[in-house]
This record gives structure tokens, C-alpha cells and sequence, in this order.
């Protein structure tokens, strides 16, 4: 199959989207398939032999962060020529409402497209005022994908119709397979994401800690992950700064013997998750998870069978739960067993088969994808005048 | 004159929003053709592994009527008729895998695994096609309750697109959630 995909997102710059699209057309090659990704991308940035760059992509403003975004007539054009040189069997359109390339690419095609709903956005006063521009481009996806049930059910709010749940696929076994590190052993808890992003909830942990602390003294917290340490730390009793050892941004290796070597692992999130592929992550490693109750997390860990769950925000809550965990080793056995357990169904072998399957249904029988000649505009004028 | 003008550029306006909006419905009319040609295939090779699997002589007698029964129904029936049949021929499936170790007796039997991994298939892929279509429909349906497509007849002649509504649950053992022996695809 000839397989075009479209990663709204600077692939210069990490982030789960990026990696997810990177994974899914690394499985594909090796399934023996064509795959072409086009991604925005400075030009100096090594791209991988699949990667086609659609150009820089501009910092803008946008949903109340600057989002590095691609429009203009040079990207659309780009696009056309992408579309028109691959002759794809099916486009898959990453993030089809967000202002880059995925809605560039569903002006520009016609034919079999699938696209991949990945946030979950409250719905916001744009895309409100957008929706009669979205509508036109959004009804010619065939098959849409939600990467949870609850991205799906905004999706339906927001833009009516339907959508399949397929979840983001992890390498269970990367994951499953990596060595554990000594010095990150014994009454450890870890946690992985940005500091000095608030809703990864690290000022939650940083709350809970003391309690922790008092009933465990000897519990240790790695932080993995960019941002001020000095400033995570302020609010913690100066003797118990030290408790917490910060390691900067790790290799995925890094992170995987992270994983695989800590007690417990904490995800305290305080929202805007629509999936938590670091809890597939940290069960594919065969750690006990515990995380907030937010409606994403609770999906992935099948309601609190494979992981604890505690009240959202909640730092007490949250340091009742650890400590219970952290003084109760048969427990935290009896929940990595489930873990890796459930954790198979996100593994790509899974994921991908299904993802494949939406290919194969909506481009059965269909002719391949190409450039969709009716909505030029230039055809358009070209045809008033006669 | 420079009323005429005016009134000119209004028709060509108009001309051009109501061929674009034509343009539209006609590509949303081929998008369920096509997402009904892929349902229409899902059920019928659904229908078909079922009825092999019932021939096949690996599950017991009543196993075997029950679904030879249902599965020939759904393919031989009505289009009227046809939501109810595929229904009936999901609440079979259901019964005849809801007994524990069905699943890997089948899979013992020569050819058997195949027959599992096709049908497999086959149940996760018929709601996948199904959601596509009615996602087709309600699309399609929302242009066409717009005032301008009613009052030009944008449409033309198109039937009124229906939705495709059954039970397509399938057996808990041949999804992800009952079954890591046996993964999809």
C-alpha cells in the first residue's frame, strides 16, 4: 500500500504526536509498506529518508500558546506537489482541525483520507467562528480515528458524527525489555515531564512530598524531564530538597531503565490529556502505576485494574495512596502483573493491525488519493470568465 | 451601470457558491457510496467465515446450526431485512464464543487459527466500516437540510441518505479486552 502521511507539527521539535506519527511509519516500513511523511521542518534539520519537509514552520499565537504552524501559499503548494508526486493509496492527516498542514492537506485532497484526532480541546470561540471553513474540508475525511474514548467524545461534541478508537501504540517490548539501574533502585518514585508545565502536576507531588517523607523517610524521587529545578523545589523544607534528584531530559533508553527501575511511578496530571502514553509506557515497563483521576488516565488504566487511581489535584489523597503503595510490595506486584498484562493491547502490533484496517476500509475498492482539482481556486475564476 | 455591475458579480457570487455547494454534496454522495461498498463487503465476509466455521465440523451440532442458520439469513436477506439478519447473526457469534475455551478449541483444529484470525478481523472491522458510513451519512444529511441545497434542489434526484443501524458487538473473547492470545491483524 502506498501510505501518505501528514504530521501538523515541527519535527524538529519532540512531542508526542511527532513520535507517535515517527513510530506508526517505522511499523508500516517494516509491514513492507510505501510510506511517505510530510512534516514541517527547518531545512537544516537531518530528516529521515521518509520524511518530506513542507517547509519552516512559523511561530504563531494560537488556542493560548505560540504554536510553530504552516500555511500560505507556498505550503499549499507543497502539499499539492506531496499529494500529487506520492499517488497515495490512502492520506492519513494527523490533527485535521488544527491550523497547519492537516487542514491544508484535507483542502488539497480528494479519495480515501483518514485522519487522527489526538487533542481533546474544550471547543473555543475559534473554532466556533471556523466551523463553516472546517466543515467543507472535514467532511471529506472517510474514516476517523480518536486516540481515546474520551478524544472521541469531544470530537462528537464538538464537530458531530462518529470516530473509531484506536489508542497510540507503544513498543511494549523496548520498554519490557530494558535493564533496571542500580542507583535508581530501593524507595524510588519517578516521574517524567516537563517542571515547569503546571498541568503535568509536579507541584501536586511536590505538595504531597512531605507526607511522604514523614511516613517514609527514606523514599527518593527522580524527576525526569526540562525545566528550573531550583524553582520545582522552593517549596519543599530545605533538609528535603535532597530527597529529590532532578536528570534532566533522558534518552528513551534512559527513560525505560527509569521505568523499569523505580517502585512506584506517579503520573499527578492535573489535565489537558486526552491519551497518557507514559502510563502505557511506565506498564509496558512493568512499573506500578498511580495516577490522577482524570477521565484519559482512567481509560488507560482500564479503571483503576491496572494502575491506582487517586482524586485529581487531591496532594493528600495522593500521598495516602504512595505511601500505601510504597509500605505494601505484594500490591504493587499484583499491579504490574495487570499492567503488563493490559498493557499489550497498545503494543504497535495491535495498533497498527487495526490502524491498517481503516486503511484497507476505506481504500477498498477506491481510487487513490489526489489532488482535488474542484476546490482550485484559480479553476474557479478561470471558469467565471468563460 | 454600475448597478448592472453590482447585480452581476451577485449572480456570479451566487453561481459559484451554489456550484461549489453542488461540487460538495456530490463528492459527500460519492463518500457514501463508497463507505457503503466497504460495509457491504465487511458484512459479507463476515457472514461468509462465520458459515465456514459452521461447516467446518469443529463445533458441536447445535453450535453449528445456530450459526449456519444465521449466517445464511444474513446473506440472503432483503435489503429491508438486512439490519435485523446481520444483528441476529452478532447475537449468534456471541453465543456460540461466549463459552470459554470455544475460541481455542477452534484454534486446535486444523486451519483452524486462520478461520479465528479471519473472523477476528472480520468483527472488529464490521463497526469500523459501519461507523464510517453512518459518520458519511450525517454528513451528507447536514448539508442537505441546508435551506440553499432544498430550494435549488442541489441534490437532484440522490435518495435521502439512511444510516445502516444493527448490533455489531462483538464476542468478548476475539477483542482486545477478552483475548491477549489472539491479537488482531
Amino acid at each position: 500500500m502506498r501510505i501518505g502521511i501528514v504530521c501538523p507539527y515541527s519535527w524538529d521539535v519532540p512531542g508526542g504526536v511527532q513520535f507517535h506519527i515517527r513510530d506508526l511509519a517505522e511499523h508500516l516500513i517494516g509491514l513492507g509498506h510505501e510510506v511517505s511523511v510530510l512534516a514541517p521542518a527547518d531545512d537544516e534539520t537531518p530528516l529521515p529518508p521518509y520524511v518530506v519537509s513542507a517547509g519552516r514552520a512559523v511561530p504563531v499565537p494560537y488556542n493560548g500558546s505560540v504554536a510553530r504552524l504552516n500555511f500560505g501559499f507556498l505550503s499549499a503548494a507543497r502539499v499539492r506537489r506531496w499529494l500529487h508526486d506520492g499517488a497515495f493509496d490512502v492520506v492519513h492527516i494527523h490533527e485535521p482541525s488544527s491550523p497547519s498542514l492537516g487542514l491544508l492537506a484535507c483542502w488539497a485532497a480528494q479519495g480515501p483520507i483518514v485522519a487522527t484526532f489526538h487533542t481533546s480541546n474544550p471547543r473555543s470561540r475559534a473554532m466556533i467562528a471556523a466551523y463553516p471553513i472546517l466543515q467543507p474540508a472535514l467532511e471529506k475525511i472517510r474514516a476517523r480515528i480518536a486516540v481515546s474514548e474520551y478524544a472521541r467524545r469531544t470530537l462528537v461534541e464538538h464537530l458531530g458524527g462518529d470516530a473509531v478508537v484506536i489508542p497510540n501504540g507503544v513498543d511494549v517490548d523496548f520498554f519490557a525489555r530494558a535493564e533496571p539501574k542500580k542507583e535508581w533502585q530501593g524507595g524510588t518514585i519517578g516521574f517524567i515531564g516537563r517542571i515547569d508545565e503546571p498541568r503535568k502536576g509536579l507541584p501536586v507531588l511536590m505538595r504531597a512530598l512531605p507526607k511522604i517523607l514523614a511516613e517514609r523517610p527514606g523514599t527518593r524521587l527522580l524527576v525526569a524531564g526540562r525545566g528550573d529545578e531550583e524553582e520545582a523545589v522552593e517549596s519543599l523544607p530545605p533538609a528535603m530538597r535532597e530527597r529529590v534528584e532532578f536528570l534532566g531530559m533522558v534518552s528513551d533508553e534512559d527513560k525505560a531503565r527509569l521505568l523499569r527501575s523505580v517502585d512506584l511511578y506517579v503520573a499527578p496530571n492535573t489535565g489537558g490529556e486526552s491519551f497518557g502514553i507514559i502510563l502505557v509506557e511506565a506498564m509496558s515497563a512493568g512499573a506500578a502505576v498511580l495516577a490522577s483521576d482524570l477521565d484519559a488516565f482512567a481509560q488507560v488504566l482500564d479503571q483503576g485494574a491496572a494502575g491506582e487511581l487517586f482524586a485529581n489535584e487531591d496532594a493528600d489523597a495522593l500521598a495516602a495512596a504512595a505511601v500505601r503503595l510504597l509500605a505494601d510490595p505484594d500490591r504493587r506486584t499484583e499491579l504490574r502483573t495487570r499492567g503488563s498484562a493490559h498493557v499489550r493491547r497498545f503494543d504497535w502490533s495491535v495498533v497498527g493491525g487495526d490502524i491498517l484496517a481503516v486503511y484497507e476500509t476505506v481504500a477498498d475498492g477506491a481510487a487513490h488519493v489526489a489532488a482535488d482539482e474542484r476546490t482550485g481556486l484559480r479553476a474557479r475564476f478561470g471558469l467565471a470568465r468563460d | 451601470m454600475t448597478t448592472i455591475i453590482w447585480v452581476a458579480v451577485a449572480i456570479v457570487a451566487i453561481g459559484l457558491y451554489l456550484s461549489w455547494t453542488a461540487g460538495r454534496l456530490d463528492r459527500l454522495h460519492a463518500r457514501i457510496d463508497a463507505a457503503r461498498a466497504a460495509l457491504d463487503a465487511q458484512l459479507l465476509r463476515r457472514a461468509s467465515v462465520a458459515q465456514e466455521l459452521a461447516t467446518a465440523g469443529v463445533l458441536d451440532p447445535a453450535a453449528s446450526i445456530v450459526l449456519y442458520e444465521s449466517a445464511h439469513a444474513a446473506r440472503q436477506a432483503e435489503p429491508e431485512q438486512r439490519e435485523v439478519a446481520e444483528s441476529e447473526l452478532s447475537q449468534a457469534l456471541r453465543v456460540v464464543f461466549a463459552e470459554p475455551g470455544a475460541v481455542a478449541e477452534v484454534a486446535q483444529a486444523p486451519g483452524g487459527s486462520a478461520a479465528i484470525t479471519e473472523l477476528t478481523q472480520s468483527v472488529r472491522r464490521v463497526p469500523m466500516a459501519r461507523r464510517f458510513h453512518n459518520d458519511a451519512v450525517r454528513a451528507a444529511r447536514a448539508v442537505r437540510r441546508h435551506r440553499v441545497v432544498r430550494w435549488f434542489r442541489l441534490a437532484g434526484h440522490a435518495p435521502f441518505p439512511l444510516a445502516f443501524e444493527m448490533d455489531d458487538e462483538p464476542p468478548v473473547p476475539l477483542t482486545a479486552d477478552g483475548a491477549g492470545s489472539h491479537p488482531a491483524g
